[in-house]
């Protein structure tokens, strides 16, 4: 993975000891609290309903096992001993004292890590696929791309102030893992018919009060123009979307209000007043990025005899089978899996981890996986380049420390955002919800049989649980100070992506886990084969659906 | 004499801000708003100090800056500092018009973003409040190295490193 040299260091110090001197300010009453406010933001401070919170970034999802223990360090010192892992492939502590962040902030830059951008209207963290470098369909590695973007978007001058937050990932894979139609921009890495490496780039995609899935402007940027293609991009935003009405700031509402033929042609009349300056990407500086992410050493393994051993054990137990089956993916390197850790066990709020999970994660890629991990947007951990030879070993271990419950990719393996019992914007509780679920369909035999299904619960309608693109979404809404929970179905978030439709009127808290086993039973009921939930659903339409939820309740 | 920031120095200014309502033009060296120095055009012609100019942070200055270019003091007003418009406007006055003159950020931007500011081109700052003015010229030095090319700086970082 990427490492510092002495002027990303330079950097993320110096940027330490300056929100040091705000905070400093602030506290002496030199800094006004609306001042501080954005001040605080880019440096991922947020003050929640019951403590401040700070989201730490974890740039395209990356972390070493060093710094695994550093998070660890600082839940037990400077937080109640957890952590939570964000959609966005970040980290946030729910408990940090305000007078400790500089502090916190020092201990992050020793392991080269930062909080800077991850909240307020500026860029955010570029996110990407979690099996980046070692997916079977990958066309390139994104996380060069992701790493060049991180330096230009980093304390960018023009761009720190910003309509509204603005969030970029790449896809570098024919299937989209990193959800990057529903993206401020989306970079699809692609090859033109000379084989030269290139981007197609969306823009105005997002969820959201809003959700809206984002438009083409541009078939084939060449790779050497990406930055100076992004500060066009940045520039027409940055100038005319909309700074009245925050409900109407994303570069989405732009695209739309312009549509995207219009906002393509802005872009290209910016573009061609800055392409080719001395922000076009050298071949030399090319080379320097990718050479961090080049391919581990890895063994040369006889893939007969690897599969033939590993059938062997999952034939011994079925419980190693189940987790084999669910929670590790095949790579490119044949002899290797990617493993996916559970941070779902019913009962922990989706995406929680402890200091001492952490330092198993940490040890557990220092192990079998050359030291590195990565976040994932469903709120995982996945430790890649595991040999065969080692997953049982590797299971095991996962298991004593509940980071192996196997239903990745299930009704259980939810996206769930913080919601009302921690965040001051929610409308209601997400996490108890989401517990009720993995309650309710604690039978693995029935999670399996349902099959791949994504259930995302986000708190309120911005969306960090993105409802909008689960299989099954639920939203928390507030109906006079009472929690309801609107259903919507349908929503996908790969490269068809489609939003979902509101099923009817909400449920309450103690309908809303028997209106998900009527959907169900409705698939069960319906499915042809082994059709998925959402292939079924776009099959039947939401009718049938609808009819058996509100039969009971009429 | 109110005090600005002018090229890290803490310094006296000479300039005075046209009144929003006035009717004609008083002596000395004279910022006055772009609608105004449309009103007043035919005085500025006899007027003995020097004249400049304040835009919006959000000047369509593809339309009007091509005359603007040869005055001494181009102000930006920010209308509160969260409004990012005049660090675009900045860069492209500077970059793509190639100003050399005086380029100022008045209005409500604050003290924290003196360092990007001067990136994008701003080289005076004109305070609401003037009284920690020495003090915030160390925000001027909050980083002595970035990534991005920018008024200030003609190579990004990759081709320095």
């Amino acid at each position: 993975m990427y490492r510092y040299d002495n002027y990303d260091q330079k950097i993320v110090d110096e940027r330490v000891a300056q929100f040091r001197d705000q905070t400093e300010r602030y506290l002496a009453g030199k800094i006004a609290e609306e001042e501080f406010l954005p001040l605080r933001l880019q440096n991922g401070l947020y003050v929640q309903r019951l403590a401040p919170m700070l989201r730490i970034a974890v740039p395209y999802g990356m972390l070493s096992s060093n710094q695994v223990r550093k998070l660890a360090h600082i839940a037990r010192v400077y937080d109640k001993g957890y952590v939570h892992f964000t959609t966005r492939q970040n980290v946030q502590l729910n408990w940090p004292a305000l007078e400790d962040v500089p502090d916190i902030l020092a201990e992050l830059a020793s392991v080269e890590m930062h909080a800077i951008q991850t909240s307020g209207n500026c860029i955010r963290n570029t996110t990407t696929d979690q099996f980046a470098g070692v997916a079977v369909d990958e066309i390139e590695d994104p996380r060069p791309w992701c790493e060049i973007i991180r330096q230009w978007s980093t304390l960018h001058p023009e761009f720190a102030f910003l309509p509204r937050k603005f969030k970029i990932a790449v896809c570098g894979s024919e299937e989209d893992r990193a959800a990057f139609l529903l993206h401020d921009i989306g970079l699809q890495l692609v090859k033109n018919e000379q084989g030269e490496l290139g981007f197609e780039v969306f823009v105005g995609g997002g969820l959201g009060r809003t959700p809206i899935i984002g438009s083409s402007i541009r078939k084939f940027l060449p790779k050497q123009h990406l930055l100076s293609y992004l500060d066009a991009i940045l520039r027409v935003y940055n100038r005319y979307g909309n700074r009245d009405n925050k409900y109407k700031a994303r570069i989405k509402i732009l695209v739309k209000a312009w549509t995207p033929e219009v906002f393509a042609k802005r872009v290209e009349e910016e573009w061609a007043n800055i392409k080719d300056g001395p922000s076009t990407l050298t071949d030399a500086e090319l080379a320097r990025v990718t050479g961090f992410f080049s391919a581990p050493d890895y063994q040369d393994i006889d893939s007969t005899i690897a599969d033939q051993s590993l059938a062997a054990k999952a034939a011994e137990s079925n419980a190693f089978n189940r987790w084999l089956e669910r929670n590790t993916e095949l790579q490119k390197q044949s002899g290797y899996r990617s493993v996916t850790l559970s941070l779902k066990p019913a009962g922990v709020a989706p995406g929680d981890v402890t200091d001492t999970q952490l330092e198993t994660i940490a040890d557990l890629a220092d192990q079998y996986a050359f030291g590195e991990l990565r976040a994932t947007h469903n709120q995982n951990v996945v430790l890649t380049d595991v040999l065969y030879s080692d997953l049982f070993e590797l299971w095991q271990t996962a298991k004593q420390s509940g980071l192996a419950t196997p239903t990745i990719g299930t009704i259980n393996d939810m996206i769930c955002c913080p919601g009302g019992d921690y965040c001051s914007l929610a409308n209601a509780k997400s996490i108890p919800v989401a517990e009720d679920i993995q309650r309710k369909f604690s039978d693995l035999d029935y999670v399996y049989d349902l099959g791949d299904l994504e259930l995302n619960i986000s708190g309120c309608m911005n969306a960090c649980g993105h409802h909008h693109i689960g299989h099954i979404g639920i939203l928390g809404v507030d109906k006079k100070g009472k929690e309801w929970y609107q259903i919507q179905l349908g929503g996908s978030a790969n490269k068809s992506a489609s939003l979902g439709k509101v099923l009817g009127p909400s449920l309450s808290r103690e309908e809303i886990t028997d209106g998900i086993e009527k959907l169900l039973d409705v698939y069960v009921e319906n499915r042809i084969a082994d059709e998925s939930f959402l292939n079924t659903y776009q099959r039947i339409g939401i009718d049938k659906f609808k009819e058996r939820v509100y039969a009971s309740n009429s | 004499m109110p005090q600005i920031l002018k090229d890290t120095q803490v310094v006296s200014d000479n300039w005075i801000l046209l009144d929003e309502n006035a009717e004609s033009i008083p002596a000395g060296n004279i910022l006055l708003s772009y609608q105004q120095w449309q009103n007043f055009a035919d005085h500025l012609s006899n007027h003995s100090g020097r004249i400049g100019i304040w835009l919006e942070g959000h000047a369509e200055i593809e339309q009007i800056i091509e005359p603007l270019l040869n005055l001494p003091l181009i102000a930006i007003n920010f209308p509160k500092f969260a409004d990012g418009r005049g660090f675009s406007t900045a860069r492209l006055i500077k970059e793509r018009y190639n100003y050399s003159g005086e380029l100022r950020a008045i209005g409500g931007f604050i003290r924290d973003q003196l360092y990007l500011l001067n990136r994008c081109g701003f080289n005076a700052f004109q305070f609401s409040d003037e009284n920690e003015l020495s003090d915030a010229a160390e925000s001027l030095k909050d980083f002595s190295e970035n990534y991005q090319v920018s008024v200030d700086q003609e190579n990004p970082l990759f081709r320095r490193r």
